[in-house]
């Protein structure tokens, strides 16, 4: 009863083209950031922190950038994680190699890294689409992972092949602590997060679900298919670079290639599905859970009392994703979003069925 | 034929990599023709996992990235059966278990999902996959098992007379040859003689009209996941008595992706064809310009057979996106 | 549905010079000739119809126009300009546009947004300037989203504008079709059938829409349609096509005594 729009008349197209048009929306979203920002950073353990919070901001700002590509353009990519492994790479090196540069220019030039070689391995799109573009982007997962455990250089030489990084600091602020981390992150990934979403309502959006939508008929009323497939691999690149950039400065620390190897690519796959294709909300619904099953699953059943073992927790949660993917594509193809929107739906209308 | 140069000259140039070592001296005879067989031995396997790609694609247009998860899990049952009964039992009760799952996987996943787009049934089988994957070990262990085929695994050597010091290959590579090809012969005649085989090769021209004339259409799909399950389960047995039944099975399985790409997608002398060419290209790679590339870029070593075949099967998806045996018609944008 | 008199006089006068020529066109798939050796020309304002019994190679024709089919023979002059091959988004930047006979509307996507997409062609703004929404970006979103409000007025569709296009009735996603097409204020407009499948009503409806358009924003039409009532009341002139050949062009008097389109038409005894 509290959900209604009755009496909110849009005035003009400004007003109606918001991201949030009904009033009680804006609220929730304001009260949202104002419990992040104020309440979460004071509240949560170090340890809810580091093992939920931290990585499910990340890998939301990753799920974008996948959900760009598959969700609004229609392009299926299985090598996105290799793309997380240039923008960690890249920012590491910058790091390492110029001394002092700001991290925001830096996360800014490894997104900006990670959108070339993207638009590179883009380019088989415009010639193939489906099953052969998602062979076309393993090559790009394989060869990437080669290409950072072997060419030493991207490493700096380190004989262990592995990169550690150093403690971030942006304009004398040392960030170190998780709730720094998380205010950090969380400041970035809203700001991404609302460019994503300007950039689907707008023209270039509007030319990528053309383009998934109906190839032919996008390129007949002026959508270069060029243009649209590969802002869409360069704009998804950048963001997956920029989520590894912060995933290996902000989560892991240190790391080796293997941290991005195609089961996180499948990971990241699985979020959007899961979350909701062609959708940012999916986004964080799908990286949330995907982060926060692995824990549950390792932690409800020594409550209950039974003694998993990790070995056989982990085959659990293989199955458990595994039947999900199979039981949202079948169910509820655009996922938890449209659930989400189903019940608002619902909610609008209460106690009336209709 | 037009537009057949980018192929010919991709083929003179793989050919050229090919004989590039033993022209130039830098392998001796001996060495190289030991590569090329131990590539032939690699490329038989692929052409195994790849011939189960092929047939499923073939008859539901579904691309299974599950092939590999069920290699695994045929390869998990028959070494833990094997323990508790003779080899051959263990093979037919895997067998069954192979249709058994070719059957839930229809009732389950494909008849929930039928007409819908390429990318959403490739997506069910990434999700086939892990849950085959993680029940697999569930049910059979996470351990390395072994399959004994009763083989020696001393290597023979031959040709002693033409080369120095012979030829070494090992007698389980060439009773792996001999199983991959009476398969495939087995399966040419499958397809070519029997009533279910002609069925079969209705569907994968046309679904709607095969089912018009009255082909049960369900009943196809649990016989081609069946029979692609036993492809699996012999690729299976002939990898884990090889490498160990292990989870890596499961990566050097995904190899039989580009090697579809390469033969073509509904081809069967393709996928045999295709898994050769890259399991020799592959080969000789590491060997001969492997070290090379680590001395002219100074790597941290080769291992160039990790991508070596996927970015192979990359620029014969942009020169020739229809493979080498398959049919033209294809999502071309 | 007869324009009146005065209105059919005044429609004549406006018709001018030829803004599209066809020249020795021909097509073909593998063996098959789709077209062969066609040549007519569109005047401006006019509306022009392509007739022909199935199989004619009238949507092969359109195709042929708008780009998503290369001619092996042939030159196309629009507005002056002569090409024999361009792709087809370069096609509708010159002021072409089309709508199809399958319906090829963007099913997940809104009205609003169907009709949006056929304004992308002129939105400017780049790729930073829509992710940060700055004021250019928004003003063009804005003053484009009138342009879209007037084409769905026009056509009546407002209760939609929201709604997904996949969910609504059949005619109503052909005025959709319609109104993503207009919505690139093309030179020309290319209709693919566009009554096909629909009830007398329906009919009515998108005749007066095709007219107004035509009237009201000057657009010149090219036409492919079965139903001969329609065609013989609203066409100029009429191209006629069979097996890939033209066997009949004039005014629908002229064409409708062409002892070659009877025959295609009611077929000759053997």
């Amino acid at each position: 009863m509290f959900y209604r729009e009755n009496g909110q008349f849009k005035t003009s197209y400004r007003a109606d083209q918001q991201i949030l048009p009904i009033r009680q929306d804006r609220l929730l979203m304001a009260g949202l950031l104002v419990v992040a920002y104020l309440v979460v950073p004071w509240v949560a353990s170090d340890y809810l922190l580091r093992a939920i919070i931290l990585p499910f901001l990340i890998l939301s700002l990753a799920a974008i950038g996948l959900n760009l590509l598959v969700g609004y353009c229609g392009q299926i990519s299985l090598g996105h994680a290799a793309f997380m492994a240039v923008g960690a790479y890249a920012a590491y090196n910058l790091a390492v190699r110029v001394p002092g540069m700001n991290f925001l220019l830096v996360l800014l030039l490894a997104g900006v890294c990670a959108a070339l070689v993207g638009a590179l391995f883009g380019i088989p799109s415009l010639r193939i689409k489906g099953l052969y573009l998602a062979v076309a982007t393993l090559a790009a997962q394989f060869f990437i992972d080669w290409m950072f455990a072997r060419v030493k250089w991207f490493t700096n030489y380190a004989s262990s092949g592995s990169v550690s990084t150093a403690t971030v600091e942006l304009f004398g602020w040392k960030i170190e602590t998780p709730a720094e981390k998380y205010l950090f992150l969380l400041s970035v990934v809203s700001v991404l997060a609302l460019a994503a979403k300007n950039l689907v309502r707008s023209h270039i959006g509007r030319s990528w679900m053309a383009t998934r939508d109906m190839d032919v008929a996008a390129e007949v009323i002026g959508i270069r298919p060029v243009y649209a497939k590969l802002t869409a691999f360069a704009v998804s690149a950048f963001y997956v670079g920029v989520a590894g950039a912060l995933w290996g400065f902000m989560h892991l620390g240190a790391w080796e290639p293997a941290a991005f190897g195609i089961n996180v690519s499948l990971n990241l796959l699985f979020m959007i599905i899961i979350g909701g294709m062609g959708s940012i909300l999916g986004s964080f619904f799908g990286a949330f859970f995907i982060t926060v099953l692995p824990i549950l699953l390792a932690q409800v059943p020594a409550m209950l009392g039974f003694n998993l073992s990790v070995e056989t927790g982990s085959h659990l949660e293989l199955m458990i994703f595994g039947a999900l993917i199979v039981f949202f594509l079948i169910v509820e193809p655009h996922g938890l979003a449209r659930l989400w929107a189903i019940g608002k739906e619902k909610l609008r209308l209460w106690p009336f069925p209709h | 034929m037009k537009k057949n140069w980018p192929v010919y000259t991709l083929g003179a140039l793989l050919a050229a990599g090919l004989i590039a070592p033993l022209a130039s001296g830098a392998a001796a005879p001996g060495f190289w023709l030991e590569v090329l067989i131990g590539g032939l031995m690699a490329g038989v396997l692929y052409s195994l996992v790849a011939l189960g790609f092929a047939l499923i694609f073939k008859a539901s247009g579904v691309f299974n990235f599950a092939q590999g998860a069920m290699v695994l899990f045929a390869a998990l049952s028959l070494a833990r059966l094997s323990e508790a009964m003779p080899l051959w039992a263990a093979f037919a009760l895997s067998a069954l278990i192979m249709v058994v799952f070719a059957w839930l996987v229809e009732r389950l996943v494909l008849r929930a999902l039928v007409n819908q787009e390429g990318v959403t049934l490739l997506m069910a089988t990434l999700g086939i996959s892990y849950f085959l994957d993680g029940f697999g070990q569930s049910l059979w262990g996470s351990d390395i098992y072994k399959i004994d085929l009763g083989i020696s695994k001393d290597p023979t050597i031959i040709l002693e007379s033409v080369f120095q010091g012979g030829i070494l290959i090992s007698k389980e590579d060439l009773v792996a040859t001999v199983i991959a090809a009476a398969l495939v012969a087995f399966l040419a005649v499958f397809f070519q003689k029997t009533a279910t085989g002609r069925a079969l090769r209705a569907v994968a021209d046309d679904h709607q009209a095969a089912q018009s004339i009255g082909i049960p259409l369900n009943h196809i799909w649990v016989i081609v996941w069946s029979v692609a399950g036993v492809v699996a389960l012999v690729a299976g047995m002939v990898w884990g008595s090889k490498l160990g039944v292990q989870f890596s099975l499961q990566q050097v399985a995904l190899k039989a992706l580009p090697v579809v790409i390469l033969g073509g997608f509904t081809s069967v002398p393709g996928a045999i064809a295709g898994g050769l060419i890259i399991g020799v290209g592959e080969k000789m790679a590491e060997v001969f310009f492997g070290p090379v590339l680590v001395k002219a870029f100074d790597l941290a070593g080769g291992g160039i057979e990790n991508w070596f075949a996927y970015m192979l099967a990359l620029i014969f998806l942009l020169v020739r996106p229809e493979g080498l045996f398959g049919e033209r018609h294809i999502d071309r944008v | 549905m007869n324009p009146g008199a005065s209105l059919q006089a005044v429609h004549q006068a406006h018709i001018g010079a030829p803004i599209l020529q066809l020249e020795g066109i021909s097509l073909a798939f593998g063996g098959v000739q789709a077209l062969q050796d066609i040549s007519f020309d569109v005047r401006e304002h006019e509306i022009r119809a392509i007739i022909g019994p199935n199989g004619a190679g009238k949507s092969s024709m359109l195709n042929v126009i708008n780009g998503i089919y290369k001619p092996q023979q042939g030159r196309i002059t629009f507005r002056g300009q002569t090409f024999s091959h361009m792709e087809p988004w370069q096609v509708a930047r010159m002021g072409i546009a089309r709508t199809f006979q399958n319906l090829a509307l963007f099913k997940g996507m809104s009205v609003l947004d169907n009709i949006m997409t056929g304004r992308n062609l002129r939105m400017k703004s780049n790729l930073l300037q829509q992710a940060l929404r700055l004021g250019a970006a928004e003003r063009e979103e804005i003053a484009h989203r009138e342009r879209a409000e007037e084409i769905i007025d026009f056509l009546e569709i407002q209760a939609w504008r929201k709604t997904p296009v996949g969910r609504l009735p059949y005619g109503l996603q052909k005025r959709v079709d319609l109104g993503r097409a207009l919505a690139m204020e093309p030179a020309v407009l290319l209709l693919d059938e566009p009554m096909a499948g629909m009830n007398v009503e329906e009919k009515q409806d998108m005749c007066r829409f095709v007219l107004d358009v035509n009237n009201e924003f000057g657009t010149t039409i090219v036409l492919i349609e079965h139903d001969m009532g329609v065609v013989m009341d609203i066409s100029d002139r009429v191209v006629v096509l069979d097996y890939g050949r033209k066997i009949g062009d004039g005014a629908p008097d002229e064409v409708r005594g062409n002892e070659d389109v009877i025959r295609a038409y009611l077929g000759v005894a053997h």
